[in-house]
């Protein structure tokens, strides 16, 4: 266990990291940006005002700046399951690729090809048909988004496969299950609406400097109200879907669950901490966070998790030594059935290669009952990536970083809600250009909304630590055999070009910001 | 329909629509080749902009067209995914970091406050375009010459160092180019890419002066990718290649074996002849008349001697990516691929693939009717 280089692994821990957050700054943009812009040209065809036309080539203009780098920040992402996970890659590639494959023909194509039409075809097709291409970006987007989320949905909750230990893989029995999955359900939804509100948030932001400006007063009110109807719909949408997350994540991820509430003894009628402040006591046989303040809500948790008052929520402590009443196998227990399946798949190997039917049929059946088997709740449940841990702390995420990341999204989220009617309030009451302090908060709630969305992300990924795949394969297990330098220079470069690439976007963006709608963005 | 297929079938399916994406990645890299050509074709700053700007709108289906070889050779082999870009880790990395600079320089090249200057996007577009045609041939290149890697799976089952997939040579990639064929593989598509950059800037911008360069570097250009390309022909042809029993899996040295390989599939044979003639036909006919339709018979014939040579690299039981330091390590479409089931829904979605195209050609005719020409560029509302 010792061998396990963890510099490699940190540094393409943190390299993968860098390069999904880097991406991660411009895709809710440009997946929400293009149904506003999609949404604007539907009105200018409708009404046949040429100011219409005007308001939707500037946001179009900086969609465009915007796609460009979410593009380049992209494609490393899809090799980098190759570059930097190559056991990961083979392990489960024979599901996971599909949904990639399927992302470049049916999405990418879509949104590269309309993109063309929505830039460069203004005086070269028809309204209708410029139209169309502005919403088949828009679907485009999203539909990429779907399937990378499909691709990431199914590493937090793994179905629709068997392994095969012939080919020492995970392969797909199910495509449907892979894609109907309620984690993909629910993360795709929930991620593509949060990303609506983070590009609704950015136009109202935008418009709100004009105010403060008291320039392009028109323009600023029109993309206000567009983007104040579409943001407040979509975040109320965003709450119910993050709540079927949540549940999700309850039954699917039970330590994600506990680490994100900091529960660390399971309990009914378990409360929701709405707020809280934590400190780390050391000298425990785990580390673990005391509360020291918190305001809860009575019965919240078990609620939202289970939508039963009493239903009881594993803590951290149960799902480490377990909870018999509950049904729930220590840790240990789940070690040991993962290595045992480790060793029963060496010696079926083995025993194949040696022709001995026998032998391998034999390990074969002990490979099968501990590679998984069926909780309490009937739920299938794996113990295969287990026998490559070798503390049951390596199993606790962090737990500071997913606690408060959640409670920054979930208050934020609200925050964002507030300011969607209170800007629909003010513009149709014609009292907006009075409120300046509206117009600040519309604008400095810019870099709020980038925050919450990186802190959805944290929480999705952080929380799931060891694992790549659901209690299939850990991180370590994961990795590709490389020399961690080679790693931390890729690191270093990837942090140096995406730094210099995110000041030139923001850059161009504030200059096409003041140049203003008047000249039409350019 | 695909369900009945046997894994073979379906392997070999799988096999020719990889070919053919990067057949068409081959081809589409004549926007790489094109922004290796700015400054020697373009010698204002309007001629610059013409060329960049016919190239802009482009460069997003060579883009995707990347993204979605990347995906579908993950899809359909995912061995080859895990082995050669875990392995050969600098060699991709390069070309990643070529391609992610290629990403953001369009849009931004002449945007104000760019923050890095008009002109280191203009590099990073040449950059793009002789790193990228370079690296991507060089690499292709190892598919006929092998790498040195070693692959078994039983190393999963040893849970403190279980990676199956492993590069034994210090360098992860570099090496290739210590390869004359490798490098000539590369140099090949470099300029090839460039010839097909100058019969696309024949086709759609409408300036003498740039005609009349572009016509003059299509020579210079021409000759270099013919010597490079028939020396990689004459070496690849003329060598051992890496073939495998059918019955046991073995994987041996055959003398002649890609030879073999055009000579055993008559059909595969017929499209490289058919494509090479169509390249020279391009060339030839741009060189010598006014014509500007050599980039349709180029292209054409670029797809079809790329998807022809992919297809004797991986088809006749032929290791696609061999490895020298154990042969037995060697990725065929038999030992590296996904599942039935999986192969099987992926050929479902490949059904989209002509509706695809349909679209593609459909939105091109309809912003590309003209070609681009100065006043185009004063008048358009987006320019790079």
């Amino acid at each position: 266990m010792e061998n396990f280089d963890y510099t490699l692994i940190d540094w393409s821990r943190a390299q993968f990291a860098l390069t999904a957050i880097y991406h991660w700054f411009f895709v809710p943009l440009t997946l929400g940006l293009a149904f506003i812009v999609a949404i604007m040209e539907t009105i200018y065809l409708r009404t046949g005002k040429e100011e219409w036309k005007r308001i939707t080539k500037f946001w179009m203009t900086l969609f465009g700046i915007n796609f460009a780098i979410g593009v380049a920040t992209g494609i490393i992402l899809e090799f980098e399951f190759g570059t930097n996970w190559s056991n990961y890659s083979w392990f489960v590639g024979d599901i996971f690729g599909a949904p990639l494959a399927i992302e470049g023909i049916m999405a990418f194509f879509l949104e590269s090809t309309f993109i063309a039409v929505m830039f460069f075809g203004w005086n070269k097709v028809s309204k209708q048909f410029h139209l169309l291409a502005s919403w088949l970006t828009a679907i485009g987007a999203s539909l990429s988004a779907l399937w990378i989320l499909v691709a990431n949905a199914w590493m937090q909750n793994p179905v629709g496969m068997r392994f095969n230990p012939d080919t020492a893989r995970n392969e797909m029995e199910n495509f449907w299950a892979v894609l109907f999955s309620p984690v993909a359900v629910n993360k795709f939804l929930h991620t593509v609406s949060s990303s609506y509100v983070v590009a609704a948030i950015f136009v109202i932001g935008v418009s709100s400097w004009y105010l403060l400006k008291k320039r392009d007063v028109l323009f600023a009110k029109r993309s206000i109200i567009v983007a104040s109807v579409f943001g407040l719909v979509m975040a109320i949408f965003m709450i119910f879907t993050g709540d079927g997350s949540a549940r999700t994540m309850a039954k699917y991820q039970p330590m994600k669950f506990a680490a994100m509430e900091n529960l660390q003894t399971g309990r009914k009628n378990a409360p929701l901490v709405a707020v809280g402040i934590l400190k780390t006591r050391e000298n425990d046989e785990h580390k673990r966070e005391d509360f020291m303040f918190k305001f809860e809500i009575p019965d919240m948790l078990s609620y939202l998790a289970f939508l039963d008052p009493n239903a009881f929520v594993p803590g951290i402590t149960d799902l480490i030594h377990g909870n018999e009443a509950q049904g729930i196998i220590p840790y240990k227990n789940k070690m040991e059935k993962g290595k045992v399946a480790i060793d029963a798949l060496r010696e079926y190997t083995l025993a194949k290669k040696a022709n001995n039917e026998a032998k391998a049929d034999s390990a074969l059946t002990v490979f099968r009952a501990n590679y998984e088997g069926i909780n309490a709740q009937g739920e299938k449940e794996r113990y295969f990536g287990y026998g490559y841990i070798s503390s049951e702390n390596q199993l606790i995420p962090p737990v500071q970083l997913t606690f408060y990341s959640f409670r920054l999204m979930v208050g934020l989220g609200f925050v964002f809600i507030i300011l969607f009617i209170l800007m629909l309030v003010s513009v149709i009451k014609n009292k907006l250009e009075n409120r300046r302090w509206l117009q600040y908060l519309g604008l400095w709630t810019i870099p709020l909304a980038y925050l919450a969305t990186q802190a959805g992300w944290i929480v999705a990924e952080v929380g799931r630590q060891p694992w790549v795949i659901q209690d299939l394969m850990p991180t370590m297990a994961a990795v590709s055999h490389l020399e961690s330098s080679s790693v931390m220079i890729t690191f270093m470069l990837f942090a140096i070009l995406f730094t210099a690439l995110l000041i030139a976007e923001i850059k161009i963006l504030s200059r096409q910001i003041k140049i203003g709608p008047k000249e039409g963005g350019r | 329909m695909f369900e009945t297929l046997s894994l073979l079938a379906l392997q070999q399916y799988w096999w020719a629509i990889v070919s053919l994406l990067g057949a068409l990645l081959v081809f589409l890299m004549f926007v790489q080749g094109g922004q290796t050509l700015i400054y020697t074709l373009g010698k204002t700053d309007t001629e610059r902009t013409m060329l960049v700007n016919t190239l802009g709108r482009k460069w997003e289906f060579t883009f995707t067209t990347l993204v979605t070889f990347g995906g579908a050779f993950f899809a359909s082999f995912p061995l080859f995914y895990s082995t050669s870009f875990g392995g050969a880790y600098w060699v991709w990395i390069a070309i990643l970091f070529a391609f992610i600079i290629q990403a953001v320089a369009y849009e931004y090249r002449s945007k104000p406050a760019n923050f890095l200057g008009k002109r280191t996007y203009e590099i990073f577009l040449f950059v793009n375009g002789a790193l990228g045609t370079l690296l991507i041939g060089t690499a292709v290149g190892t598919f006929f010459t092998g790498s040195q890697f070693s692959v078994n799976k039983m190393n999963l089952t040893n849970i403190s160092d279980s990676t199956i997939s492993r590069w034994e040579a210090p360098f992860h990639g570099l090496e290739a180019v210590l390869n004359m064929q490798n490098v000539a593989l590369g140099l090949t598509v470099f300029f090839l890419a460039r010839v097909l950059g100058i019969l696309y800037f024949m086709n759609t911008i409408n300036d003498d002066a740039i005609f009349a360069r572009a016509k003059k570097q299509l020579i210079y250009n021409a000759a270099p990718f013919l010597v490079f390309f028939l020396f990689f022909l004459g070496s690849v042809l003329m060598s051992s290649g890496f073939a495998y029993d059918a019955a046991t899996m073995q994987v041996s040295m055959e003398k002649f074996k890609y030879l073999h390989n055009l000579l055993a599939m008559p059909l595969v044979l017929i499209v490289f002849l058919l494509g090479v003639v169509l390249v020279l036909w391009g060339i030839i006919s741009s060189a010598i008349t006014v014509s500007t339709k050599g980039i349709w018979f180029s292209g054409l014939g670029t797809v079809l001697t790329v998807f022809a040579l992919f297809l004797v690299a991986g088809y006749n039981h032929t290791a696609y990516y061999p490895s020298t330091y154990d042969l037995q390590s060697s990725l065929t479409i038999e030992n590296s691929s996904s599942s039935h089931y999986t192969l099987t829904a992926m050929s479902y979605v490949s059904l989209l693939v002509p509706f695809v195209l349909a679209y593609i050609f459909y939105a091109w005719k309809s912003i590309n009717n003209k070609p681009i020409d100065a006043q185009e560029m004063q008048e358009e509302g987006h320019v790079y």
